[in-house]
């Protein structure tokens, strides 16, 4: 296979499309995930950067990205680094809403220095009101906490500032 | 490998096995959490080692530059072979020897990251400074249960209490030094551990004050990991974690 001609640009738009498999209202751009592409001899290099260490999307993520770009003749390599460390402040404004809708609190504005101040005001996803509470710190994925509305009394998931 | 991957092979397993053996420990809650909220809590903990001690192993197979990988390094050594703190491996006990544990190890990690993050070599510097996001949270975690259970009621302040005492002869060893730490200190790689330490005292006072708890007598310190001396326990969790790579070589899901 002789390498595809694909721009930067071009490849971005295809990875565009690619969703957190956590949070399927999101793509991994929106989120920060997607951090770089270069274009190599035989294809191109994806630099992605994990949400936590941990995150056990990732390696669907980087299946995602291979399977994709071969589609379209593309042979991708994807490398996972750590330098800059992943922090909410990267998730876009249209991604936070989108969260918002998906029923899952957006972080509340930026990598929050002290954990257990800003937890306070958390908006219900549901019904908007601040009438909530903590349950859990950790909640169904590391980057998740557990929270309750104490209006609608519908439990929801608050996305933590990291 | 060169003298100073060497030296850096050897930290880097020795942080890599620290979490790596303690989230196997974190991990031996799941379904078993005194409630649903803290089984899931304890289990992300367990995730967050997991993901540090992947890191930290690719970089001391990148190091020793043998084409090894992450899973290799954590599952073909044998117990000699691997440098965690005793404390790591301690087993469960009761919810409030797990709390003991998290409690003296997240306070040491938090100081410990939050140097190391200034490290001169940069995959460190790096891990250090995204693992120190999540210590944050499990030092919050542990401190919250220890001022819960402490300032709980007699039963729990009890049990704590007994926890805390029975692991603090552990937590000597997270301070000692070797070559390898005065070696890479002198190039700005590793962090003073003798520096960590009054500083890891106080807080672990200062929550133990609110949580009405006494601090532990210094009696007697354990040692031995630095050598690849391990309690017996050790011995027990690799039986369970490697019997698969074991018994099945090259296994593949
Ligand atoms: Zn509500």
């Amino acid at each position: 296979m002789v390498a595809a001609k694909h721009t930067k640009e071009e490849i971005f738009e295809l990875l565009s499309q690619i969703v957190d498999p956590e949070i399927p209202a999101v793509t991994i751009e929106e989120i920060g995930m997607l951090q770089d592409v270069n274009i190599t001899e035989t294809g191109c290099e994806v630099i992605i950067t994990p949400t936590y260490t941990g995150c056990p999307a990732m390696g669907i993520i980087e299946a995602d990205i291979k399977a994709l770009l071969d589609e379209h003749g593309i042979e991708a390599k994807v490398k996972l680094v750590y330098d800059p460390a992943w922090t909410t402040d990267m998730i876009t404004d249209v991604a936070k809403e989108k969260m918002r809708k998906y029923g899952i609190a957006p972080p509340v504005n930026s990598s929050c220095g002290n954990i257990t101040v800003a937890e306070r005001e958390i908006e219900c996803p549901q019904c908007g009101s601040q009438n909530t509470e903590v349950v859990s710190r950790f909640g169904s994925t590391a980057c998740k906490a557990l929270y309750k509305c104490n209006d609608c009394k519908e439990p929801f998931e608050y996305f933590k500032c990291h | 490998m060169t003298d100073i991957n060497q030296l850096k092979y050897s930290y880097s397993l020795r942080l890599g096995d620290n979490a790596w053996i303690l989230s196997h420990r974190l991990a031996e809650w799941c379904s078993n959490g005194p409630i649903l909220e803290e089984d899931l809590a304890l289990t992300n903990l367990a995730l967050d080692l997991i993901g540090r001690a992947q890191g930290f192993y690719k970089y001391a197979a990148e190091l020793e530059g043998k084409g090894k990988s992450e899973d290799d390094i954590a599952y073909r050594r044998n117990e000699r072979q691997y440098f965690n703190n005793l404390i790591m491996e301690m087993p469960n006990g009761n919810f409030a020897d797990t709390i003991a544990r998290q409690l003296y190890v997240s306070v040491f990690e938090y100081y410990f990251f939050r140097e190391l993050k200034n490290s001169k070599d940069e995959t460190f510097a790096a891990l250090a400074a995204k693992t120190l996001k999540e210590v944050k949270y499990h030092m919050a975690h542990a401190a919250d249960w220890t001022i819960r259970l402490g300032d709980g009621t007699e039963e729990s302040h009890k049990k704590m209490q007994k926890a805390l005492n029975e692991l603090w002869m552990y937590t000597g060893e997270l301070f000692e030094m070797n070559d390898v730490d005065s070696e890479l200190m002198a190039q700005g790689v590793s962090v003073d551990l003798s520096m960590l330490k009054p500083k890891w005292e106080q807080h672990i006072i200062d929550v133990l004050k609110e949580a009405t708890l006494a601090q532990p007598e210094d009696i007697y310190m354990q040692t031995g990991s630095r050598q690849g001396i391990h309690t017996e326990h050790l011995g027990h969790i690799l039986g369970d974690m490697q019997y698969l790579q074991r018994a099945y070589p090259d296994a593949k899901w």
